[in-house]
């Protein structure tokens, strides 16, 4: 099976551009140029420099002893936790920013959960000395109020998005409706794998280089580009994009998505969409959306910012859809638990949102010689309060 | 012939479209606000489906549907209360919302009812044309209903044309750069804009909305289209202190005089 996006923008039967007529200029002003300004050999040189110079590319691949004895298996982790603002976010926001400037555009809007997304965008805003506003709900402003303080450091100006559960989903609503409202000189840098096509290709693309390093670094350590598993976390499921992206068409390697199951899929609090979801349509694309009958997107729970969004990525629908990935869900506690576990074992306290793919590993089984990739998306330097509010450790 | 195409071959000029949220104020004001506005002189009346989500809207409109749905409005129970519209109302309806609910609701079906009832065609601010000429499309014109496209004033001329060529009713022109209720005033980059499309001749009429408010602005743009469209300042007016029949017939009355 090829995993691919057509012309359309679908992958599958999910992805599009369901768009008003208010945002068509401004989205198909990046399809018709994107691919052209991405394929210049300009901008890849550019692109590449900054990753290595300014993100501390490439990212280790590390072997990890502990943890691969605790689960019988050869896991290594992905170092994305290392990259310059503390997670893989900055892939997606170095590319964007390189080419909001090719397109002309002097302003900056971004939708952040965990802040992740914000502080990586404020980040580049700053580098390139260019204006950035970040939608936040104000109920993540609260839970994670150093990334907040961390984007205002930057120069950015953080709006709070007070309309519905006051969490991502609005806070991209929020982002959307000011694009509509500054169509010109602004350009929207999405976070994830989510909104109207082309986003969820070229955020894809963007975090690619994830998978494209890991390949090398496993054909060094292993002998191997292909391990036999590539564990992930999915909110949207930008990490789990770029870590999947070179794999998608290697049927030897089997694809994990976690998702977050909050309290419990059965409890009413939960962010796992391919569990609770159906088709539907959000924020400009067709996928896998977690809403009433009637079609009204429902607020999702997690503990983790990051994760709390009630859909995903179109390109993850479709790996659910086909089989191609196999996707698991993992609760609040077994989350916390598990990233407590990879701080005891290997000395790295991990994002939260990164510590439900840890927690997956619980529920999987492996041979002795089963050669596992995890991508360590995130560090848990922002999480610390709701570390010290769980308190099991 | 849809009650649309029949308003315009009898008026070209002054068309009055009012917005309203269905279940806003109250789950059942529905057909009563229908009722008041076609008697207080409107000329057309779009039913918002409240949702969850609605990106294309300014505060105003975001509040009423977070309120419609909070009194329990679905879009199974608004096609229950329109079922008996067309005793009371003789006015083109259109149903504006996103499209998510209808997906949910299933397409034929939603068409199948909106016929029976006698809706005459809809506004779904998400649904670009390409999806509509694939798949809605064939089952809108099998019922008799019309897809209204919008156009902006960053829509360059060569879609203009294209979304004149696959429209029916009227083209929908949203006054500014926006989401709806955001200006108060017609600025002059908005008479140019309006005098572009004018200078243009399409063949369907236009009505302009987003920022039309009062008797001025519904003026402005009587002098640029065929009418106008007021959902924001509709929203406000009948959200106040007092009837809600008196509110509409004081609120339509001091725009079209």
């Amino acid at each position: 099976m090829k995993v691919k996006v057509d012309e359309r923008g679908y992958y599958g039967n999910f992805g599009g551009a369901y768009i008003p007529e208010m945002l068509y200029p401004n989205v198909e002003e990046l399809r018709e140029n994107y691919e052209q300004i991405v394929g210049a050999e300009e901008f890849q040189q550019k692109f590449n420099a900054l990753l290595k110079d300014f993100v501390g590319r490439p990212t280790p691949l590390y072997a990890a002893e502990r943890l691969s004895e605790q689960y019988g298996a050869k896991i290594f982790l992905k170092r994305e936790d290392l990259c310059h603002t503390g997670a893989h976010k900055v892939n997606n926001t170095i590319g964007q920013i390189l080419l909001a400037q090719r397109l002309g555009k002097q302003k900056i809007i971004a939708e952040t959960g965990a802040g992740q997304h914000g502080v990586a965008t404020a980040t580049v805003c700053a580098l390139m000395g260019v204006e950035c506003i970040v939608y936040m709900g104000e109920v993540d402003m609260a839970r994670q109020r150093p990334n907040v303080e961390r984007m205002r450091i930057l120069g950015a100006e953080v709006r709070a998005a007070k309309s519905g559960s006051r969490t991502l989903k609005d806070a991209t609503n929020e982002a959307m409706r000011h694009w509509i409202n500054n169509p010109t000189d602004t350009h929207y840098i999405i976070g994830s794998v989510v909104g109207p096509h082309p986003y969820p290709e070229m955020v894809a693309r963007f975090q690619s280089v994830i998978s494209a390093e890991i390949k090398a670094q496993l054909k060094e350590k292993e002998g191997r580009e292909n391990p036999d598993y590539v564990i992930a976390c999915v909110g949207g499921g930008s990490n789990a994009a770029g870590a999947f992206y070179h794999y998608y068409d290697e049927s030897d390697v089997k694809l994990i998505a976690v998702e977050a199951a909050g309290k419990g899929n059965d409890t009413g609090e939960s962010a796992a969409t391919t569990v609770l979801g159906k088709p539907g349509v959000l924020h400009g694309s067709k996928t896998l959306l977690m809403q009433t009958e009637d079609g009204q997107v429902v607020e999702p729970y997690s503990i983790s910012a990051g994760l709390d969004y009630p859909g995903i990525g179109p390109v993850h629908a479709h790996l659910h859809e086909t089989g191609r990935a196999q996707f698991y869900s993992v609760t609040d506690d077994e989350a916390m638990k598990a990233g407590v576990q990879l701080s005891r074992l290997e000395g790295i306290i991990p994002a939260i949102e990164t510590s439900h793919a840890l927690a997956a590993l619980n529920q999987m089984n492996f041979n002795a010689d089963d050669v596992v990739v995890l991508n360590l998306s995130g560090r848990g330097d922002k999480d610390l309060e709701t570390y010290i509010k769980w308190g099991k450790y | 012939m849809n009650r649309i195409d029949q308003l315009f071959q009898n008026k070209q000029q002054r068309v009055l479209n009012v917005y309203f949220t269905a279940g806003y104020p109250q789950l059942n004001d529905t057909l009563a606000i229908m009722e008041s506005l076609e008697q207080s002189g409107a000329d057309l009346i779009e039913v918002g489906i409240p949702f969850s989500d609605p990106v294309a809207d300014g505060p105003t409109i975001q509040e009423s549907n977070g309120i419609a749905l909070d009194n329990g409005m679905t879009l199974k129970l608004l096609l229950e209360q329109l079922a008996e519209l067309r005793k009371t109302v003789s006015v083109p309806v259109v149903l504006m919302g996103y499209i998510n609910p209808i997906v949910q609701y299933g397409i034929e079906a939603f068409c199948k009812k909106c016929a029976e009832i006698g809706v005459d065609g809809f506004i779904l601010p998400d649904l670009p044309m390409f999806e509509y000429l694939e798949t809605y499309k064939p089952v809108f014109d099998q019922y008799g209903l019309y897809n209204i496209f919008l156009i902006t004033p960053q829509t360059s001329e060569a879609r203009i044309r294209e979304i004149d060529d696959n429209s029916h009713g009227f083209i929908y022109m949203v006054s500014s750069a926006s989401t709806t209720g955001a200006r108060a005033s017609i600025s002059a980059d908005q008479s140019e804009y309006f005098a572009r499309v004018k200078g243009m001749n399409l063949k369907n009429p236009t009505l302009i909305g987003f920022g039309i408010s009062n008797a001025e602005t519904f003026d402005k743009a009587c002098d640029n289209a065929n009418g106008a469209i007021i959902g924001s300042a509709f929203i406000k007016a009948i959200s106040q202190e007092g009837g809600l029949k008196e509110n509409i017939e004081t609120f339509v009355k001091s725009v079209i005089g």
